[in-house]
């Protein structure tokens, strides 16, 4: 009879697991937010971790906006020429960057830049005891790392989605205008049409809260990260891995929320 | 004073503290031994309150750290200093940055008085020059040299010392020793040093105990120890092979 119960102990480990994971995850960010309320307000290290979240991602974001912008714009034009509608191509390039594709590409962008660092420095801090030299200074591990990553998270992936955005938008222009012969006035007359405050706000919340997601899983994958060389790398990789899918599924979530 | 009354203290279920108890007076300087990978680290990481124990107490001055929350336990905490095995230096940071660190997050000193304080710690550990130097461009012996700097520059009470010369060849390791018996005796913390330098140790510390099986099965002066009768402390003092310990 005992077989009978094997498949049932293995799902319920797996779900025991996850559940447990999940609750440790929820409580690491409302640690993390709890001390955010309490000085000492280490302005300092938070734009170093805008540094180096933000500015390090920048080039990154210009590249691939800009080329998502393109190859957006030769895909969206050659579907419009089937309706004779390539009037409407600039207003669909914008929409589609400022409401979907800007959010997430750079959210994904910042997740393979950024997070993979902060899982793997975080984590090496964690193995070679950084982080118990700091506790045991008796100063909050929290406040040093955590605090700083997230808030600067929350800072830059809007910043870097509208840098994302506009370049892409150009990127558009060149080819829709440059190429494909649509009128200047009529690609940004369009965009200035269509696109409204609430599809801009719409992608603010979105990077806000991927911000938030990126460096949150990337920060607890980093702080429990496993024993050498070997489980930081496995803990950089489960954060790539783990952040991409939670990008790609909130956005599914907010999207529906936001649209109904 | 230190106190540990019956700690406990298992992972993953398996039991590394079984009922430790032990004493240091203020002042002294104790040396725990044992083997590798029995706790002795664990321990050492439980009297600083990085670890909570599953079971007991650890008492500084009769204050129950295991027990202590918030400002209390961050008080307690800033009495104590730990140098630990790998050094733990900051390595985006340069020495001189490592040993200020906590200086500029805990006082409010002017930058020429850390600079002055920094390089007066870096002159009695013996690296006056390696002030721009980053962690990973020293040898071990500095780091640990670093590490001991940055303990001290906040004159604990209570420092632990966890291997401090574990990797370094016999002289460095003697620098090292030396340099631990001179601040203690000008700073007069209580230490305790987890080593594995036997005989070395003995000439340096006031008492010696030694972890087995989760507990502390012997203590004493290091005269007592040496001349201890019990079969574990002697195989393992002198490094014998054939014992009541058994090679894992």
């Amino acid at each position: 009879m005992k077989w009978f119960f094997v498949p049932f102990k293995f799902i319920g480990g797996i779900v025991h697991k996850f559940v447990r994971e999940l609750g440790r995850m929820a409580c690491f960010l409302t640690e993390a937010f709890f001390w955010m309320l309490f000085p000492p307000y280490l302005i300092q290290r938070v734009v170093r971790r805008i540094n180096f979240i933000g500015v390090k991602t920048t080039s990154v974001i210009i590249l691939t906006g800009s080329f998502t912008g393109m190859v957006l714009a030769l895909q969206i034009y050659y579907v419009l020429a089937k309706f004779g509608a390539e009037a409407s191509l600039g207003p669909v390039v914008a929409l589609s960057l400022i409401r979907e594709l800007g959010p997430v590409i750079s959210a994904l962008m910042v997740t393979g830049c950024a997070g993979s660092a902060l899982t793997a420095e975080i984590g090496i801090m964690r193995i070679s005891e950084q982080i118990d030299a700091l506790d045991a200074m008796a100063l909050n591990p929290y406040k040093y790392l955590i605090v700083p990553s997230l808030l600067a998270g929350v800072i830059s992936l809007p910043l870097l989605n509208a840098m994302f955005v506009s370049v892409g938008v150009f990127g558009g222009y060149i080819v829709g205008v440059g190429l494909m012969g649509v009128s200047s006035g009529t690609y940004f007359g369009g965009i200035q049409d269509f696109v409204e405050a609430r599809d801009i706000l719409e992608g603010i919340y979105k990077s806000l809260s991927f911000g938030v997601l990126i460096t949150w899983i990337s920060c607890y994958k980093g702080y429990y990260t496993g024993y050498g060389a070997e489980g930081v790398s496995k803990s950089t990789t489960q954060a790539v891995v783990l952040s991409s899918v939670v990008i790609l599924v909130w956005d599914y979530f907010m999207t529906s929320l936001l649209v109904s | 004073m230190i106190e540990v009354v019956d700690l406990y203290k298992n992972f993953n279920g398996y039991e590394v503290l079984r009922g430790i108890n032990l004493k240091v007076e203020e002042g002294q300087t104790l040396a725990l031994i044992g083997g590798s990978g029995k706790g002795k680290s664990v321990l050492l990481k439980h009297i600083i309150g990085l670890v909570k124990p599953d079971r007991g107490r650890i008492l500084i001055d009769n204050q129950d750290i295991s027990k202590l929350r918030g400002k209390a336990l961050k008080r307690l905490k800033e009495r104590c200093g730990i140098v630990f095995q790998g050094g733990a230096l900051f390595d985006s940071l340069t020495v001189f940055e490592n040993i200020a660190f906590p200086i500029r997050e805990k006082t409010k000193m002017k930058a020429s008085q850390i600079q002055d304080t920094v390089f007066r710690e870096l002159a009695r550990v013996g690296l006056s020059g390696a002030e721009n130097k980053y962690p990973a461009e020293i040898s071990g012996g500095m780091k640990k040299r670093v590490a001991l700097a940055r303990c001290l520059v906040m004159n604990p009470e209570i420092v632990l010392f966890d291997e401090p010369t574990t990797g370094l060849d016999p002289l460095i390791s003697k620098a090292i020793h030396k340099l631990i018996r001179d601040c203690q005796k000008s700073l007069n913390y209580t230490a305790i040093i987890v080593t594995h330098e036997i005989p070395e140790i003995f000439s340096l510390v006031d008492r010696v105990a030694m972890l087995f099986n989760g507990k502390i099965l012997a203590m004493g002066t290091p005269e007592e120890i040496q001349a201890s009768k019990d079969p574990v402390v002697h195989q393992f003092i002198h490094g014998e092979l054939e014992g009541p310990i058994s090679i894992e």
